[in-house]
């Protein structure tokens, strides 16, 4: 997909997870907004996978370890057709399959997530397989930067490199923000790069919502043979929106009829622009 | 009665007898190869074995990533660890997500004996019973333990099996069909049924027989599977018989005593009935045998509490 149709894309999706919160009245609204564009160009420019062969044992595997911004997640796979989107109107409701956290009961979920610091370890087992079974598919899995105090993400980074995972790509949401306080104020897993080269992984780092160069690099996986590749994608808590982003309180926080009516016409607004910078093109 | 084999070593021969003929036979240790007996399953099929190292977590949620893909996965380590570090990658990355691997406890309760409390598992029924999605078999010997292991790497759901590090002695005869969900009754007799899991069934049909010569006639009844239980055979001897004691090498709260007891008061059976377990207090320093007979999981334990609640009958 070009960087014009991902663009687009980004829109559409921003405007959904912001529609589908409000009506579920809960939700991941900062966590959703700068994770979306990671899925984005994941799931429509590099990854071999969709609802004609999620039964295809070689399918490219995503596995969302910071499982609490599955809006993001529900909204790119009702997009790619492994379901009709008006399932996604009884999010959270009673009864509704479309829980507050990836479940493998959505069509296109590949694990249930949502208890952090266990993407990665899952991940590294389907990867193994792939090893043994000599299938070339790719992993790809997100974590949040959060989530890597969870001692768990450690021992699997370990094995990962011992079993020499050059299938497994972990993508970190570095948006710098977790429920209570910047992240560095917390329990701060700077530097990252090199705690993850220290690991035995191959690093690089990305800006999470520039589309060209995640292609460039998402598409040129492993970033080294023989080892598992780290992604930091530097993002934005609450990408999209002004007054969401970079803002502690947008955590989990559901927009107001005000707020939600402001960033619909912030992001009708960058649709205009966007297209008129096609239309001049 | 023949004293067999540790039913941990028949489990890694029955394991070695499956990888044969199913490469997707997988067995993942956290450097408990050697305690779980898969020194020689490693060197037979080294493509079939995956070494962790020591973390319990990454254990059970690389398993359930491989088992994700199709692969029959067996998650070995020591019941102690495996089932409280790494307890929410059991709950929600095995159960909850549906990935089919088979969890195997072993030196399971107290065999680890003197090495303390670090290293008992006397909970490990309790947790997993409050978790939905599970099958749980406490084999009590060689033949059990085969069986739970072959049900096990044939299913398309997640198990829990645990069992100790000593030779155990056969209880069972050729004829003896194993079930999962059913228990196996091994004497019969109308005064007091010992209903017993795991380890624990030898010592309590060693108490049935003493009690026998003493004109006291007992069932003694293998519950292998804690989860699928066997309601029925549990009614049908409350039934027959007039006074049961269940007996486990687990705590005394969550785990067979408490579900027999829960199955009997809402069903309005109210007979003497006594638990029989690991208290709730520092478990005593001691050899698993030793542990034993302190909380009375012995033949003379066992048959002095059965004469302490046949004499509560009216």
């Amino acid at each position: 997909m070009t960087k014009e149709e991902l663009e687009k894309k980004a829109i559409e999706y921003r405007k959904k997870i912001l529609t589908y919160i409000k009506q579920a009245n809960a939700g991941h609204t900062g966590g959703s907004l700068s994770c979306i564009d990671v899925l984005n160009v994941l799931y429509n420019d590099v990854m071999n996978v969709g609802p004609s062969n999620i039964e295809n044992p070689n399918r490219d595997r995503y596995i969302q370890s910071k499982g609490h911004s599955v809006e993001a997640l529900f909204v790119v796979l009702a997009d790619k057709g492994f379901y009709p989107e008006s399932g996604l109107e009884t999010l959270c409701r009673y009864k509704s399959h479309f829980v507050g956290h990836p479940t493998r009961k959505i069509p296109g979920v590949e694990q249930n997530t949502g208890a952090l610091g266990h993407g990665l370890a899952i991940s590294s087992g389907v990867a193994l397989a792939g090893k043994k079974d000599k299938l070339d598919y790719k992993v790809y899995t997100l974590l949040g930067d959060g989530e890597l105090a969870e001692g768990s993400n450690w021992e699997a980074a370990l094995i990962a490199a011992q079993y020499k995972l050059d299938n497994l790509v972990a993508i970190v949401d570095h948006n710098g923000l977790q429920i209570t306080n910047r992240t560095i104020n917390v329990c701060s897993t700077d530097p990252l790069d090199d705690k993850f080269r220290a690991f035995g992984w191959e690093v690089i780092e990305v800006d999470g919502h520039d589309f060209e160069k995640m292609k460039e690099i998402l598409n040129s996986m492993p970033l080294k043979k023989g080892k598992p590749s780290l992604v930091i994608a530097n993002t934005i808590k609450g990408k999209g929106i002004s007054f969401m982003e970079d803002q502690l309180t947008w955590h989990h926080r559901v927009p107001s009829d005000e707020e939600f009516q402001t960033a619909m016409k912030e992001l009708d607004k960058a649709e205009e622009i966007l297209n008129s910078k096609t239309l001049s093109v | 009665m023949n004293l067999g084999q540790p039913n941990l070593k028949t489990f890694a021969k029955t394991l070695e007898k499956l990888a044969k003929i199913d490469s997707d036979i997988m067995v993942v240790t956290s450097d408990s190869r050697g305690s779980g007996k898969l020194v020689n399953f490693g060197e037979e099929y080294p493509e079939q074995i995956v070494e962790v190292g020591i973390a319990e977590q990454n254990l059970v949620g690389m398993s359930a990533g491989l088992a994700s893909t199709g692969k029959k996965v067996f998650a070995v380590s020591p019941s102690c660890f495996l089932t409280a570090r790494s307890l929410e990658q059991i709950k929600n990355d095995i159960c909850y997500s549906d990935n089919p691997v088979n969890l195997i406890g072993i030196s399971a309760g107290v065999s680890y004996g003197s090495l303390g409390s670090t290293h008992h598992s006397t909970h490990d029924l309790a947790v997993l019973r409050a978790i939905n999605n599970i099958n749980i078999l406490v084999p009590a010997d060689n033949f059990e333990t085969e069986k739970s292991i072959e049900i096990a790497a044939e299913s398309e759901e997640p198990f829990f099996i645990r069992f100790g590090k000593r030779p155990m002695y056969d209880l069972h005869d050729s004829k003896t069909k194993f079930r999962l969900g059913k228990g196996i009754q091994i004497k019969n007799g109308k005064d007091l049924a010992f209903v017993a899991t795991g380890e624990t069934v030898y010592p309590a049909l060693k108490a049935a027989e003493k009690l026998e010569k003493e004109g006291i006639s007992c069932s003694v009844v293998s519950m292998h599977s804690i989860k699928p239980f066997d309601k029925e055979l549990l009614l049908e001897i409350a039934s027959s018989c007039s006074a049961i004691v269940t007996v486990e090498e687990h705590g005394i709260y969550g785990g067979l005593g408490e579900l027999c007891a829960a199955i009997l008061m809402e069903e309005g059976i109210n007979i003497p009935f006594k638990i029989v377990g690991i208290p709730d207090e520092y478990t005593v320093t001691g050899a698993q045998m030793e542990i034993f007979e302190h909380y009375g999981i012995s033949e003379e334990g066992l048959a002095e509490t059965a004469l302490k609640i046949i004499r509560l009958r009216v």
